[in-house]
């Protein structure tokens, strides 16, 4: 790509959303550590160039299916950063009320139908919301973002030959960040991965550098056209998780040297790189640094300070008919 | 009023829904060809194979699927040809359907049913015969139906299709065949209800699904002896209709619950625990479960006889309950 046709507007936004993921990260992390975060969080540090890539491309009303490592994804799809502190924090205003935390974090009102706790299971769950979609005639797509450990999962299979024979709008992203929670993938996995596995189910797909986000934007681009003509389709996107399976893992079954390694291909300096090529002052740039960190200072703070729900909540949104309190009746 | 079998009713509610609103359809392997015991004949000719969808032999995409359609604003019946299939997708039903409402903090909503022909019929052994309603009725998110009669299964599946939560909808195998008369004008049921079918004052004889009727039989035997049974068909497990069996139960002092599933962590053990609870000074006798030995369901009919429980068992274990007999 030339300096004279790369678009520093689009892309400052970019650096810009994949700086905000990394503070909201590195604030979560740092809540986590403080004990403000109760529960496992896994952060995506390394990986925001897939996020924001592939979520920039979406409109509001088309429809997202993260993972357990969603955050980032969560965020680049437009939901608040506050509301999801809060929601991590188990507090009143977060996205889910205080009722998922960070492995099920969602926020409809922007079409994200929930990260989730299971590995692979948002792959039949966003085959069924595309074929609501085809049903009702409606002129929008969902992404379905999935880890690579999820490939060897049965719906992986189900889905992907779901999606193909019924025609549907849906883009698969195997975001592959390399480890399948602490055992690198290669090492369970048969065969040549995802886009072998796609393309024997009669679906397009391509493995791209994850870490290059202008090279994410572009084949998302050209994967939503052609899912919109022509149905299913998967992306690769090779990346790397530069922190442990969640926060408090120190990931010491790496062999030594290969996440300093990886440093060295951070997406947010390549990105940064790009831009400074392309003639954005540096100065520009350390301001979207700046205010990416407090952004997130600030939500992290609100959050640290609001209250938890009432007890009662407990007993909110589990059905509309029968009493589940022990002491009905 | 007319007649019709209890696989007509549930075909008739499923395409009388279908026609009042546009958001329902089913999928399922085998739909277009009528599904594997005919439930859903006629259905893709009227409603179109986009409706009436033939799925892959996927179970954990058939109920997965669902989810994402029903959180979309769907209302999917999902058929999963067997109940025993439908484990193939119980992360599906368990960890999302009956979860993603809750879990997102009331943001999602997931109005679909779960159709799961269920239980005994003849020789169909370990893997095509079982009642697992007791699994379903523990999991909170989830309505657990299980209709005895044709037009309950009319009702009810109509009910069900209508209910904004998903429902777990039992029909059982050896009722399909079953005639009944079906009132197109009466009031659907709510779900939750239960019916006292036959008036008693001796004691209560509580079942659902297709033991309803073995207990029904048995009130007959029973009159025939002298003793007043009351029987209780209650239609669903969650939420099950405290109010009608202890209110029953109050009056005859003896409950006698009858099912199909195995007896250990069954839900008559739930149903006793509460009535025993709740009326324990006004009980004359503990209250008792007739149902399967914890044995897996045997091909050869007399092993597979010793899960299936008679009307005359029923009949005998009430008299030794209410102390008529010292068998």
């Amino acid at each position: 790509m030339t300096a004279s046709n790369f678009d520093r507007t689009r892309y400052s936004r970019f650096y810009s959303q994949m700086l905000r993921i990394r503070a909201f990260e590195q604030a979560a992390i740092k809540a986590k550590e403080e004990g403000l975060v109760l529960g496992a969080i896994h952060p995506s540090i390394g990986q925001e160039a897939a996020a924001v890539g592939v979520c920039e491309n979406l409109k509001p009303d088309d429809i997202l299916l993260s993972t357990h490592r969603g955050h980032g994804h969560t965020l680049s799809k437009g939901a608040s950063p506050e509301a999801m502190m809060r929601e991590l924090l188990g507090k009143v205003g977060g996205n889910c009320g205080g009722k998922g935390g960070s492995m099920h974090i969602a926020d409809f009102s922007v079409g994200m139908l929930g990260a989730n706790g299971v590995v692979g299971a948002n792959i039949n769950i966003a085959v069924g919301a595309a074929h609501a979609i085809k049903l009702k005639g409606e002129d929008k797509l969902v992404v379905c973002i999935f880890g690579d450990g999820a490939i060897n999962r049965g719906p992986f299979l189900e889905g992907l030959n779901w999606a193909k024979i019924f025609n549907l709008p849906v883009l698969f992203v195997c975001e592959d960040n390399a480890y399948s929670a602490t055992t690198h993938t290669r090492d369970t996995t048969a065969g040549e991965g995802p886009v072998a596995r796609a393309k024997a189910l009669g679906l397009e797909a391509q493995s791209i550098d994850g870490n290059d986000v202008v090279a994410v934007d572009i084949a998302t681009q050209d994967y939503i056209r052609r899912v919109k003509m022509h149905g299913p389709h998967l992306l690769h996107l090779k990346t790397y998780r530069l922190g442990g399976h969640t926060s408090t893992d120190a990931a010491g079954y790496r062999p030594t040297g290969e996440a300093d390694e990886k440093w060295n291909h951070d997406p947010l300096v390549r990105c940064r790189t790009l831009l400074t090529e392309a003639g954005v002052a540096v100065a520009e740039l350390d301001n979207l640094e700046a205010d990416a960190s407090r952004e997130m200072a600030a939500i992290y703070a609100t959050a640290r300070d609001a209250p938890f729900p009432p007890a009662i909540e407990a007993y909110a949104d589990v059905q509309d008919i029968g009493d589940p309190r022990t002491e009905a009746f | 009023m007319k007649q019709m079998t209890y696989l007509e009713a549930g075909r008739e509610g499923l395409a009388e829904m279908m026609r009042e609103d546009p958001t329902v359809w089913a999928l399922g392997e085998d739909l277009g060809r009528g599904g594997v015991f005919g439930q859903y004949h006629g259905l893709q000719q009227e409603f179109g194979k986009d409706r009436i969808a033939d799925t892959p032999i996927s179970e954990s995409c058939i109920l997965g699927s669902a989810v994402g359609a029903a959180m979309m604003g769907t209302r999917p019946v999902v058929e999963m040809r067997f109940a025993d299939f439908a484990l193939c997708a119980v992360d599906e039903l368990v960890n999302q359907a009956a979860k993603a409402r809750y879990m997102f903090g009331g943001q999602a909503r997931v109005p679909m049913v779960v159709r799961e022909p269920s239980g005994l019929w003849r020789s169909s052994a370990a893997q095509h015969s079982q009642s697992l309603e007791a699994w379903y009725a523990h999991i909170p998110g989830l309505v657990v139906v299980m209709p005895a009669t044709p037009a309950d299964n009319k009702s009810l599946l109509k009910q069900a299709i209508r209910c904004d939560d998903p429902v777990v909808y039992l029909e059982h195998k050896d009722l399909w065949a079953l005639q009944g008369p079906v009132d197109d004008d009466a009031p659907d049921l709510p779900l939750g209800k239960a019916r006292i079918a036959r008036a008693g004052s001796q004691i209560t004889l509580l079942s659902w699904s297709a033991m309803f009727h073995q207990a029904m039989q048995a009130a007959e035997l029973l009159a025939a002896q002298g003793v007043s049974a009351e029987v209780i068909d209650l239609r669903s497990l969650w939420p099950w209709d405290k109010a009608t069996v202890c209110e029953s139960v109050g009056r005859t002092g003896h409950l006698l619950i009858v099912h199909e599933a195995v007896r250990v962590g069954g839900f008559g053990a739930e149903i006793a625990a509460t009535v025993s609870e709740k009326l324990f000074g006004q009980l004359k006798s503990a209250p008792a479960r007739l149902a399967a030995p914890r044995i897996p369901i045997s091909y050869a009919p007399t092993m597979e006889n010793e899960v299936r429980i008679s009307a005359e068992q029923i009949a005998a274990a009430a008299l030794k309950q209410i102390g008529k007999i010292n068998a």
